[in-house]
């Protein structure tokens, strides 16, 4: 049995071994086959500098086919280099070089010999703002599902406190209780997910999907009475301005990227610092994790199972919450109706890429954040793509890197799992 | 600390699984708990340890009545358990195992890493324990396991230790090790609890063992108690239920099983050889006879039932049926054959509890006319068949569509054996069919079983309950760590059962891997021209020597083991 087992396992890991330069020679060949060759004469030039700043970073002019070319031949190299026995750092290292090329070379045919210039510092900034609320919803579900319940959920948190933070920051006139409203409305539809899926034992997939339902039916429903004829009163919420942070903002590239945006994006930071340490490095995460892994062991040494995850997942609606707030009062201002258009589901994904870690969730969430910055940023440059295809390429991108990237995914041993007392 | 139960009581249903049981563990001492399985040890040790309610009794520390709700209130009363299932989380570290539930932390409930790894190592010095606190416990070794459970208990400053069934799991070396740690724990002053149905291991290591039977206590003893009187006492030797039945009529060999090993399902150690549950077995079972399996649970009967079946594959050796090899056949093809199988745990392996009656009657021939044509099935047929095994069979259900999850144990086991029993047989496997059952269904069963040998079926019956191997069996085997320790006749004495159940061969009479005289009824068959007036004869000749067998044991006995060969033979 274990000879077949070990056998089972070689045999696998041959199978993954080819995947990854296989990829890897895959993205090459676009970048020489496509990018490169489609490029236009002349220069693609890269701007390091927003306009008006303190100190600037002069562009970077390069020449786009020329680039390209460069990209997919280093591509190729790494991919033979992936086919030998390389060290993990290596491998996660070379995943993360090829996927650059990838971008570079994608950049050089689209800006080569253009008279628009490629914004780094803008792309960056749109990543963190658009990661926000993919973040804040990735959170919830990593508090949950180490817990042991599943957040399907995450979708119908972020759009009840996107509506709940635009009602209120509009009728009331004050921002951040439009923050407070999203994160407690986001709270209740946790709530609900908890009374059901840990006292009623229900499905918890079946169970979040039906919630993502209700709360899409509920906003929409109010949205025509309510948020539409009332729409000065109700629907019309100033933004949060971003807040530069003094000195740190002011540093060349990182400053503007990191710390000028509004108030969603430093609680981000202190959100995803919390729950990181807060999972790994104290008796509560400790605690936590025991009852996502093994609820019974966790009960036997006098932990309630069930006060633990109502804690956690009321925890995940509120968090979600003010990601769904940011969806209005930290951007577009009004509410509209499924507004969170997916970004829960996305959240969700980004989770089990992060495999279950407050960090790496983060990770993949700047990822898809990224994959969506540039498609706008594309799409307005008139790129001969359609704008959908655009959209896909970068997913199927990362599709590939999270394949070599997380190896084997674990999920929580109990998540999903109800726990009744024998 | 002294520990005291008094007249714990605990129903489940109809059920009593704890009769006013009275228990009291001194510090200092290894108080083993001796029964077999389903006698009511885990239930007494669950109440004690809060995880059930008892529905009458006390539970005193030092002379003090304390109340146990949850595992919570027993360890901050100083009980602790080593549960037969580990309560760790495979993916923590042992120190994070040890301290989960009582950190220790700096403030803000930041874990205080250092401090619980110097704790596993100070304990695990203290009590030889020799475990590593910064080691991913999925990766240790069951034995090793079960070291961080004791010290999860310890690291609580638990006074008693519960060790439930602790060496089912380990392999004998770490059995030893446990052994030395519990005798380091009771020099520690600390009162162990050792519960096992193994007579070998409570003589070994306990101080006091006290015996549990069908949820009451019958006895206490020293552990220098012998063996047999320890087994008889945790077997008992109640009034036996008597079925009428007519001497057996041994046919041709229908099961002809030869050296026989099957390793066990655990697989202890990753890398390291599975044990044998079951460890060359030799037997043949004819047409028309009962041979009874006797032996306390766990010495590899499962395995053995489980490997006729194909439900385990067979590691060695070789089974066959009706002179065809089977060994590697599907459990479909033995179904096909005509084994009919019931399963230990019917709940688990013989019914789908969730399906109606009348599904779980057809669940072996759902396939096959007249209950299906092509892929769909026939269900006025088998609705048909359903209602009249309902009433063929005193099937108390509401009507067929009820699911079967719903009945009660003695009619759910009526319901597998109108389907097992229902169909023709050559081969009927039973392995304790009346567990759990009440009087009444439990005769019910034993005389569908009678009628089934009756009929020409060859019955292997496996039981630990000696009362329905002697109301049942034409021939008893006598298991014991996966070996025979003796075939006997069905009116062997009671104590010498009981000693060859404990693995002691008592007397010296030979093995008997034949029913006795069977032989010659062999050499008719082979002598005849006349394949059919063969077997005639050769029913006459067994007819004539069981008679035999039974006057006179011993002689048939020599006649037998005169021809016998095999490895029950170097059995002891």
């Amino acid at each position: 049995m274990t000879t077949l087992a070990v056998a089972g396992r070689s045999s696998l890991s041959i199978g993954r071994r080819w995947v990854a330069p296989a990829a890897f020679l895959l993205l090459a060949l676009i970048d020489i086959f496509f990018f490169a060759h489609y490029a236009h004469k002349g220069d693609a030039t890269l701007a390091f500098s927003q306009p008006f700043a303190k100190v600037t970073v002069p562009n970077l002019a390069l020449p786009g086919r020329a680039t390209a070319y460069v990209m997919g031949g280093l591509s190729v190299v790494l991919a033979a280099a992936r086919a030998l026995e390389l060290g993990k750092v290596a491998r996660r290292a070379s995943i993360g070089l090829v996927l650059f090329f990838f971008v570079i070379a994608l950049l050089c045919w689209a800006y080569a010999g253009s008279s628009n210039t490629f914004n780094v510092i803008n792309q960056f900034q749109g990543t963190l703002a658009d990661s926000i609320p993919l973040i804040l919803g990735a959170l919830a579900g990593c508090l949950c599902e180490r817990a042991g319940v599943i957040n399907i959920a995450i979708e119908g948190q972020l759009l009840i406190g996107a509506f709940a933070g635009a009602i209120f920051a509009s009728a009331f006139g004050t921002l951040w209780l439009g923050i407070i409203a999203g994160s407690a409305a986001g709270g209740l539809v946790s709530l609900l997910l908890g009374v059901f899926a840990i006292a009623y034992l229900v499905d918890q997939v079946i169970l979040g999907v039906v919630l993502n339902v209700f709360v899409s039916g509920l906003t929409g429903y109010l949205y025509d009475k309510l948020l539409v004829p009332y729409a000065n009163t109700l629907n019309s919420p100033s933004t949060y301005l971003p807040i530069k942070i003094p000195l740190l903002g002011d540093i060349p590239i990182i400053g503007p990227v990191f710390f000028d945006s509004t108030l969603f994006l430093y609680i981000t930071y202190i959100l995803v610092a919390a729950v990181q340490i807060g999972l790994f490095k104290t008796a509560w995460g400790l605690r936590v994790r025991a009852v996502g892994e093994h609820p019974q062991a966790a009960d036997t040494v006098g932990i309630s199972v069930k006060l633990t995850r109502y804690r956690n997942v009321i925890l995940a609606g509120l968090i979600a919450g003010i990601g769904g707030a940011f969806l209005t009062i930290g951007s577009v201002g009004s509410f509209g109706k499924d507004m969170s258009s997916g970004r829960g589901y996305i959240a969700l994904a980004a989770v089990i890429f992060g495999r279950w870690t407050p960090l790496g969730s983060v990770g993949a969430a700047l990822l898809f954040g990224f994959a969506f910055e540039l498609q706008s940023i594309l799409s307005t440059i008139n790129v001969p793509i359609g704008s959908y295809f655009l959209l896909m390429v970068p997913y199927v991108a990362t599709i590939i890197a999270v394949a070599g990237l997380v190896g084997q995914v674990r999920a929580p041993a109990a998540d999903g799992q109800p726990y009744v007392k024998a | 600390m002294n520990l005291e139960l008094q007249g714990i009581t605990k129903r489940f249903g109809s059920l009593v699984a704890n009769d006013h049981i009275d228990l009291s563990i001194a510090p200092g001492t290894i108080h083993a708990l001796l029964g077999e399985n389903g006698a009511g040890k885990s239930t007494l040790m669950n109440i004690l340890y809060g995880l059930l309610q008892p529905d009458e009794g006390k539970i005193l520390v030092d002379g003090q009545p304390i109340t146990v709700q949850s595992p919570k209130d027993a360890l901050a009363a100083g009980i602790g358990m080593v549960h037969q299932h580990f309560m760790l989380v495979p993916v923590f570290t042992v120190a994070e195992n040890v301290a989960l539930g009582h950190e220790e932390t700096k403030p803000l409930g930041w874990l205080d890493r250092r401090r619980m790894r110097a704790k596993v190592r100070q304990l695990s010095e203290q009590y030889g324990l020799r475990v590593d606190p910064d080691a991913l416990t999925e990766d240790l070794p069951v034995g090793v396991q079960q070291r961080v459970e004791i010290l999860k208990a310890l690291v609580r400053d638990a006074q008693v230790l519960i060790l439930d069934e602790p060496t089912a799991v380990l392999t004998p070396g770490e059995t030893e090790d446990l052994f030395r740690i519990m005798r380091e724990l009771r020099a520690g002053g600390k009162g162990v609890v050792f519960i096992s149905h193994k007579l070998k291991e409570v003589q070994a290591i306990a101080d006091t063992v006290t015996i549990l039977r069908r949820g009451q206590v019958v006895g206490e003893r020293p552990p220098s108690t012998s063996e047999d009187e320890l087994a008889a006492l945790m077997v008992g030797r109640n009034v036996q239920l008597r079925v009428s039945k007519t001497a057996a009529t041994p046919g041709r060999v229908v099961l002809d099983v030869s050296d026989l090993k099957v390793a066990t399902t655990q697989v202890l150690v990753p890398g390291e050889e599975a044990a044998l549950a079951v460890n060359g077995l030799t037997f043949r079972v004819r047409a028309g006879e009962i041979l009874g399996i006797a032996g306390v649970q766990g010495n590899g009967q499962t395995e053995l039932c489980e490997a006729l079946m194909g439900l385990l594959p067979v590691t060695e050796g070789g089974i066959h049926l009706n002179d065809r090899d089977i060994t590697g056949a599907s459990p479909r093809d033995r179904l096909r054959a005509g084994v009919g199988y019931i399963p230990e745990d019917r709940q688990q392996d013989g019914l789908v509890s969730s399906f109606a009656v009348a599904e779980n009657i057809v669940l072996d021939t759902y396939d096959r006319a007249p209950y299906a044509s092509g892929v769909a099935l026939k269900l006025g047929a088998i609705r048909q068949t359903a209602t009249e095994r309902l009433a063929e069979y005193d099937i108390r259900a509401q009507s067929i569509d009820t699911p079967v999850g719903t009945l009660s144990g003695g009619n759910q086991q009526k319901v597998i054996l109108a389907r097992e029993v229902g169909r023709d047989l050559t081969l009927l496997l039973a392995s304790q069919p009346t567990r759990g059952l009440d009087v009444g269904s439990i005769e019910f069963v034993h005389r569908r079983i009678i009628e089934e040998r009756d009929r020409g079926v060859a019955v292997v019956l496996v039981s630990s309950e000696l009362d329905e191997i002697y109301a049942l069996s034409d021939r008893i085997a006598i298991m014991y760590e996966g070996r025979f320790t003796g075939f006997r006749p069905p009116d062997v004495p009671v104590e010498e059962l009981g000693l060859l159940m404990a693995g002691i061969d008592g007397s010296a009479t030979p093995e008997v891997p034949e029913a006795p005289g069977i032989r010659e009824a062999d050499e008719a068959v082979e002598a005849a021209e006349d394949p059919g007036a063969g077997g005639a004869a050769g029913v006459e000749g067994a007819a004539r020597a069981s008679e035999a067998g039974g006057r006179e044991a011993d002689g048939a006995d020599r006649a037998g083991g005169a021809t016998s060969e095999g490895p029950g033979t170097e059995a002891k």
